[in-house]
């Protein structure tokens, strides 16, 4: 079982690389990755370090490219993707945004409760990854998921019902915020606990291998593990970083580097900030990609995906993303730097998309116009079919414990429980 | 004699003072039963449950630490790694919380994993897969995605193992909605009881015992059949009197028998009760029996506090209160971690004089 150590090259410089830009022309990129630099010293190995590694990316995005447009003329620029791709992407991004918007709204107006993370700002990690997936493909997020199970194909319909706790929502009203759960669309949730998830996705990863090996089916299924930097301090994570190269799943580990776990600064809780380099010590290439553009991340997740369904093992992709809003719509959101946030948002992935389409002549504003126009009543149809929905009925509650309802146990009759026909209208005792 | 204990010294892969134990036990129940029925020993009954359920069902995969090339660190799983090959009998690293999700997330994908933990104890490393992504998915999913998984292994004190290697998680696990919690004492309840568990859909947790695997118990030709399978939610009566009612699970049993034998010397006929199943604890068979006995003893090796003695009584007195003719007796381990020395091991666990003395007093007949 042992791992083929050629495979831990990075990505950086791969042989793949289409893209001529002579390195010597390609700016240092405009933010600065380790964050908020107010009250830290950073050691400037580390920052150099990592200007390095963003120069050897071989994938131009957005950025550049518009940058470079205007420089020279007679490079020959490959465009990343055709119309039809840049209008799903930018329909995605726009979904997600204006989801997560009414989320904020809905929620101040006491329609939604409990915990509500939010994604905004992060949108291209989950539409760079998501779109590149099939249908049997599975997703396995954190408390942030909402838009990973929209961009997965769940119905803005069933996750807003979800949401408000009614009995239309995709796990009728039991999973809530945290735990969006859909067989039909391979998202296996939704898990509050950081670290939670990344097990589970290993064992899906683990059961499309099974189903090629000891089955004998055909299966190319692929799993795509999402969560944060805070994740990666936690001992769960390496245990599966080494499971995973070690038997050689077909899974992607996706990091959502946003820089702050709650209130804790990435760089305050970890002793070597750059987590991509953590895929190379278990035996997998680890990469490092701007997840503020959308295209970038897709070129890497192709490449991930395309690995791990030819059966060459994990990947670990950490992406360098933001959110714009705080922890939860609960978090106060004091500690983070005002400048901080306004260089990200500066760099909005929805903006930047916009900016490509249009510039390459891919779409017009008034095409993307449309698409946001018909996203804000999707969302906003979403918003009255949730309200219109019924809450979830007395019964519902003895309702889905078991998937064998004998487990509920033999009752004072000595027949079982669940056979009580008052057991299932709720006013049995337990 | 050196026969057996030749025996037991090959057949084992445990601590020689539990091999003694086992020796000693196994002497004590070569005596107590008849010679001539078929006999098997817990150990290659559980064997042979994960053995006929793997070849039913090729979803059904073994996970563990040292169940393949080791055999299986109690030799549970010995042979099956000849049998199955590498892709069906996984020797992880020692990553309870990495492999036990690993588990969690094939069993949400569709197959049928059993996790090995080397004993419960180490099971605390990966309680946050086993309860929160196992047990509460399928309402969390609104039954959309259920997980069929065994978690099994070793539970409560061995011989001489010491603090952190001797706690009894009955009763963690059983507080658990969307668990089910089994617990077997013989030969027959571990055949019959694995293989309900490995084709339930739902998270099973397995606890045996480490120092029954060893023992022999007759068995019938019923149970021998592949599809043998016991109930869910069931107790058994092993042994039925109408004097005092004494509950319990695993090891204790064999205690509760040896104490109704001594208790039936001096004219109290009691009734003892296998559980079988801690949750769904069996009320109905158990509150059956308090009221045409109206006294009872429950036994457990694990803490007193909020233990699973502390639900039965619960439920007795809420169930058949006017039934009972004296105060429910409770007899747990000590109240104190896993004291290494032998004896005060052995004050620190039920011995078979405390059942025989609470029975006594739950009967009135000593103080």
């Amino acid at each position: 079982m042992a791992t083929s150590f050629s495979a831990t090259l990075p990505l950086h410089g791969s042989q793949e690389n289409r893209l001529l830009l002579p390195p010597i022309r390609l700016a240092p990129p405009p933010s600065s990755f380790l964050g908020s630099t107010r009250s830290l010293t950073i050691p400037s190995s580390r920052r150099l370090y990592h200007a390095h590694a963003a120069r050897r990316s071989p994938v131009v995005g957005v950025q550049e490219v518009v940058k470079e447009k205007k420089v020279t003329n007679s490079l020959v620029l490959c465009i990343l993707i055709t119309k039809e791709e840049g209008l799903v992407l930018y329909e995605d991004m726009i979904l997600g945004r204006s989801f997560e918007d009414m989320c904020a709204q809905m929620y101040y107006r006491g329609k939604m409760f409990g915990f509500v993370h939010l994604y905004n700002g992060q949108e291209a990690v989950s539409t760079g990854f998501i779109k590149l997936l099939t249908q049997s493909d599975s997703v396995v997020s954190t408390y942030r998921d909402h838009v990973h199970a929209l961009s997965k194909g769940v119905s803005a319909r069933a996750v807003m019902s979800e949401l408000f706790g009614k009995v239309t929502g995709c796990c009728r009203g039991q999973g809530g915020s945290m735990h969006m759960f859909s067989k039909e669309h391979n998202m296996l949730g939704g898990f509050a606990f950081i670290g939670e998830g990344i097990p589970v996705a290993t064992g899906a990863a683990f059961t499309s291998k099974y189903k090629r090996e000891v089955l004998k089916q055909d299966c190319e299924d692929v799993t795509v593990a999402f969560f944060g930097d805070g994740t990666c301090n936690n001992g769960q994570f390496y245990e599966c970083l080494n499971m995973a190269a070690l038997y050689k799943l077909p899974i992607i580990f996706v990091v959502e580097n946003n820089l702050w776990a709650i209130g804790m600064s990435h760089l305050r809780s970890t002793s070597d900030p750059e987590i991509w380099k953590k895929g190379p010590a278990f035996g997998m290439p680890g990469v490092h990609v701007d997840g503020m553009d959308v295209l970038k991340v897709r070129e890497v997740a192709k490449e991930a995906v395309t690995r791990a369904r030819r059966g060459e093992g994990p990947t670990l992709v950490e992406c360098e993303t933001y959110r714009f809003r705080g922890h939860s719509l609960a978090d106060p959101d004091e500690l983070r730097d005002a400048a901080e946030k306004a260089k990200y948002a500066a760099r909005d992935p929805i903006t930047a998309l916009k900016k490509y389409l249009v510039e390459n002549k891919l779409a017009n504003e008034g095409e993307l116009k449309t698409i946001e126009k018909k996203i804000d009543e999707l969302v906003e149809e979403a918003v009255e079919f949730a309200d219109a929905s019924p809450q979830p009925g007395r019964s519902q509650l003895l309702e889905n414990v078991f998937a064998d309802p004998k487990g509920f146990g033999i009752g004072p009759d000595g027949r079982y429980r669940c056979e009580d026909p008052k057991f299932t209208e709720g006013t049995a005792q337990v | 004699m050196w026969g057996i204990l030749r025996r037991s010294a090959v057949d084992g892969g445990g601590f020689s003072a539990s091999s003694l134990r086992r020796t000693r036990s196994a002497l004590v129940s070569a005596r107590s039963y008849a010679s001539g029925s078929k006999e098997m020993t817990v150990r290659d009954a559980l064997n042979s449950a994960i053995d006929e359920e793997m070849s039913a069902d090729p979803k059904v995969f073994v996970m563990g630490e040292e169940v393949g090339q080791y055999q299986g660190a109690y030799k549970i799983t010995k042979g099956l790694l000849e049998k199955y090959g590498p892709e069906r009998v996984y020797d992880t690293p020692i990553t309870e919380a990495g492999f036990t999700g690993i588990g969690v997330g094939a069993a949400y994908a569709g197959l049928k994993p059993v996790v090995e933990f080397m004993t419960f104890n180490f099971s605390m490393q990966a309680i946050d897969h086993i309860i929160n992504s196992a047990a509460k998915s399928n309402y969390m999913s609104a039954g959309q995605i259920n997980v069929p998984i065994v978690f099994r292994g070793p539970n409560g004190a061995a011989a001489g193992v010491g603090a952190q290697h001797s706690q009894c998680y009955a009763a963690w696990y059983a507080s658990v909605p969307g668990l089910k919690v089994l617990a077997p004492y013989s030969a027959e309840d571990a055949r019959g009881l694995l293989k309900a568990a490995i084709r339930d859909p739902d998270p099973v947790v397995f606890l045996e015992n480490e120092l029954l695997y060893g023992e022999s118990f007759p068995i019938s030709e019923e149970a021998l059949d592949s599809s043998f399978c016991l109930p869910i939610g069931k107790a058994k009566i092993e042994r039925e009197g109408k004097d005092v009612t004494i509950t319990t699970f695993s090891k204790m049993v064999g205690f509760a028998l040896k104490a109704a034998e001594k208790l039936a010397e001096e004219g109290i006929s009691a009734e003892v009760i296998n559980l079988r199943s801690i949750r769904p604890l069996d009320r109905a068979t158990i509150n059956a029996s308090v009221r045409k006995t109206s006294r009872l003893v429950t036994v457990e090796e694990g803490f007193p506090q909020h233990g699973v003695c502390a639900e039965i009584c619960a439920s007795v007195v809420e169930e058949s209160f006017s039934y009972l003719d004296a105060p429910v007796e409770r007899i747990a381990g000590a109240d104190v971690p896993m004291p290494y020395a032998a004896n005060l091991e052995r004050l620190a666990l039920p011995q078979v004089e405390d059942i025989v003395r609470a029975a006594k007093r739950a009967c009135y007949r000593s103080k």
